[in-house]
């Protein structure tokens, strides 16, 4: 009976994602150049890609650094959002206007981030701390190497937390209204012993979606980058895992080798995974 | 919901004040966050009614000064020069999305109903799998993605863009997540009544996943409703078009937004943006509505 029920999400599954991704994986150990046959390589591809290949290693190093700051800082504010805004008369308001990048395309959203971090003295930051006295020339945000990321990371905090906080709202709906007033019961006086008795454990199944959708987001950094440093960017400083990835597989055509970056990427995402699913394992039963 | 309101209760008298305070504190701040979050819809929905000056201003003002109905009927000017009529598009649009959305929240719910409380033999490395498929970069499974579109002769089918949409690893992942707070008591109440499987789904499992498909109605439309890839990759013929497809076409491709058509793309931005937000005002309601279900204890 339960492969009745798995068996329409799972055919489709098979066909346009399982499939897909085998293909990959098998790409990796070859030569391919979209034209020709792939020709079977073994293990060059990732030799080159872990010894010879420096670029890569950059844009290994900016990730992980990107990854560690954003990701906590996207999954927390979303959930620290989710919760206030939960018990607020106008709710509805406000978790809309949270929600806001989300719905709106990508072009609403780069007007707003280039009138803030724009690098002449029009952007909005520039002015404001011209204004202040505090700098005298205007900040070159998006083309000095060392603002790149750091201007990256706001913005994409800023566009990816609108997926963790719906699901985190859904949670609070979740949670049996039952369990707060036995909390209640058993004395549980402020909203602070209330998250960490009631709702933390309560939501781990939402939390760990959370946790793996923030994770793989932030490893997938990519469009953002590109966006905001172009690509190349100035010295490879905004060069992520993907942003190789894209250009070994659309600009230099070898789908070996970007399959063999993107089994890296999935290596490490997964081992992140594990460890997540350990941290937020329910184990009510 | 029975919350513990502000951070102090009870003894009116003498708390009112110190409940009273945070909570003028707590909305100036989330007015603040919000303000900001909120600039891109505002930015939409006005540039939608600037004249050509007003949207070429730098720096940008994000408020309308002279606010004109223009950029509409340029837009829809724009679309009658154009051999399919608009409203095929947005039929196009509407119909693939709505049957993605339908698909992908049933047959999400179903497998995840599997995973969590039929468990057959397997489930375990069913869900493996389905992490992985979450796990792994899109951009390369597009190439085989597409060889398998087309061995299977869909290019140009609604079934190119529909089917490849429906298996996704992140909504599975979210229902059952969901699912797994259910408590048992809930199904074996059932099934002692002598309902069968499909019955139990969608009288009981469906109702208690609200929170979680009416996000995932969300998700599901706005990624679709959005996306002008899969129909830019699978399709080619002009009857086939989706919307964002078709806009992007009247601004003269993707990115190079042409000086007269500047206006109209601003109106259409809005007329884009409209569906999300309906969708999204729709399913809030359904998403922060309290759960009836009450009595059973875990």
């Amino acid at each position: 009976m339960g492969y009745l029920f798995l068996a329409p999400f799972l055919i489709a599954f098979f066909l346009f994602v399982l499939l897909p991704v085998l293909a990959s994986m098998a790409l990796s150990f070859t030569n391919y150049d979209m034209i020709n046959t792939p020709k079977f390589i073994g293990m060059t591809n990732y030799r080159l890609l872990l010894m010879d290949d420096d670029v890569f290693l950059l844009a290994l190093k900016n990730t992980m650094i990107f990854a560690f700051i954003s990701g906590p800082i996207g999954f927390f504010g979303s959930f620290i959002m989710a919760w206030l805004i939960n018990d607020l008369k106008a709710r509805n308001v406000f978790a809309l206007a949270f929600y806001a990048p989300s719905l709106t395309s990508g072009v609403a959203l780069s007007v707003v981030w280039l009138y803030f971090f724009s690098s002449d003295r029009y952007g909005l930051i520039n002015n404001i701390l011209i204004r202040l006295g505090l700098i005298s020339d205007p900040i070159q945000w998006t083309l000095n190497s060392d603002t790149i990321l750091p201007v990256i990371m706001i913005i994409s905090i800023w566009m990816s937390m609108g997926a963790g906080f719906l699901t985190f709202l859904a949670g609070f709906q979740n949670i049996p209204s039952e369990i707060y007033e036995a909390g209640m019961i058993d004395g549980i006086r402020n909203r602070c012993q209330q998250l960490v008795y009631i709702i933390l454990p309560q939501m781990k199944p939402q939390l760990l979606f959370g946790a793996i959708n923030a994770a793989v987001g932030a490893f997938g950094v990519f469009d953002v980058a590109v966006s905001v440093a172009g690509m190349p960017s100035p010295n490879y400083a905004a060069h992520t895992i993907v942003a190789h990835l894209y250009d070994y597989a659309f600009l230099r055509f070898e789908m070996g080798y970007a399959s063999a970056i993107s089994i890296i990427l999935f290596l490490i995402t997964f081992v992140l995974g594990r460890v997540l699913m350990r941290i937020f394992r329910s184990d009510d039963t | 919901m029975a919350a513990v309101k502000g951070f102090s209760v009870r003894f009116r008298g003498r708390r009112l004040f110190s409940i009273y305070l945070p909570n003028v504190f707590l909305y100036a701040f989330l007015t603040l966050v919000v303000a900001f979050t909120a600039l891109p819809l505002i930015y939409v929905i006005s540039s939608a009614f600037k004249p050509l000056d007003e949207l070429f201003l730098y720096p940008p003002k994000f408020f309308v000064r002279r606010p004109t109905f223009e950029n509409f009927s340029d837009l829809f000017s724009a679309f009658n020069n154009t051999d399919v009529p608009l409203t095929r598009n947005i039929f196009n649009s509407l119909f693939v999305t709505i049957v993605i959305v339908v698909l992908t929240v049933v047959f999400s719910g179903m497998a995840a109903y599997g995973l969590v409380k039929l468990k057959p033999k397997g489930s375990s490395f069913i869900f493996t799998l389905i992490l992985t498929a979450l796990m792994f970069s899109s951009h390369v499974t597009q190439i085989p993605n597409y060889v398998i579109v087309k061995n299977l002769n869909m290019i140009n089918t609604y079934w190119a863009l529909i089917l490849p949409k429906i298996a996704v690893a992140y909504n599975v992942f979210l229902m059952k997540q969901f699912l797994e707070q259910m408590p048992d008591a809930l199904l074996e109440a059932a099934r002692l009544d002598g309902a069968d499987e499909w019955h139990i789904f969608c009288k009981i499992v469906m109702p208690y996943l609200r929170p979680a498909w009416g996000t995932l109605v969300v998700f599901s439309f706005v990624s679709n409703w959005n996306d002008y890839f899969s129909p830019l990759v699978f399709t080619n013929s002009e009857v086939m078009k989706t919307l964002p497809l078709a806009v992007q076409s009247i601004a003269g491709g993707p990115g190079a937004a042409a000086l007269s058509t500047m206006g109209a793309m601003a109106a259409s931005t809005l007329l884009m943006t409209m569906p999300t937000i309906l969708v999204y005002t729709l399913m809030q309601g359904r998403v922060l509505k309290t759960m009836g279900y009450s009595g059973i204890k875990s």
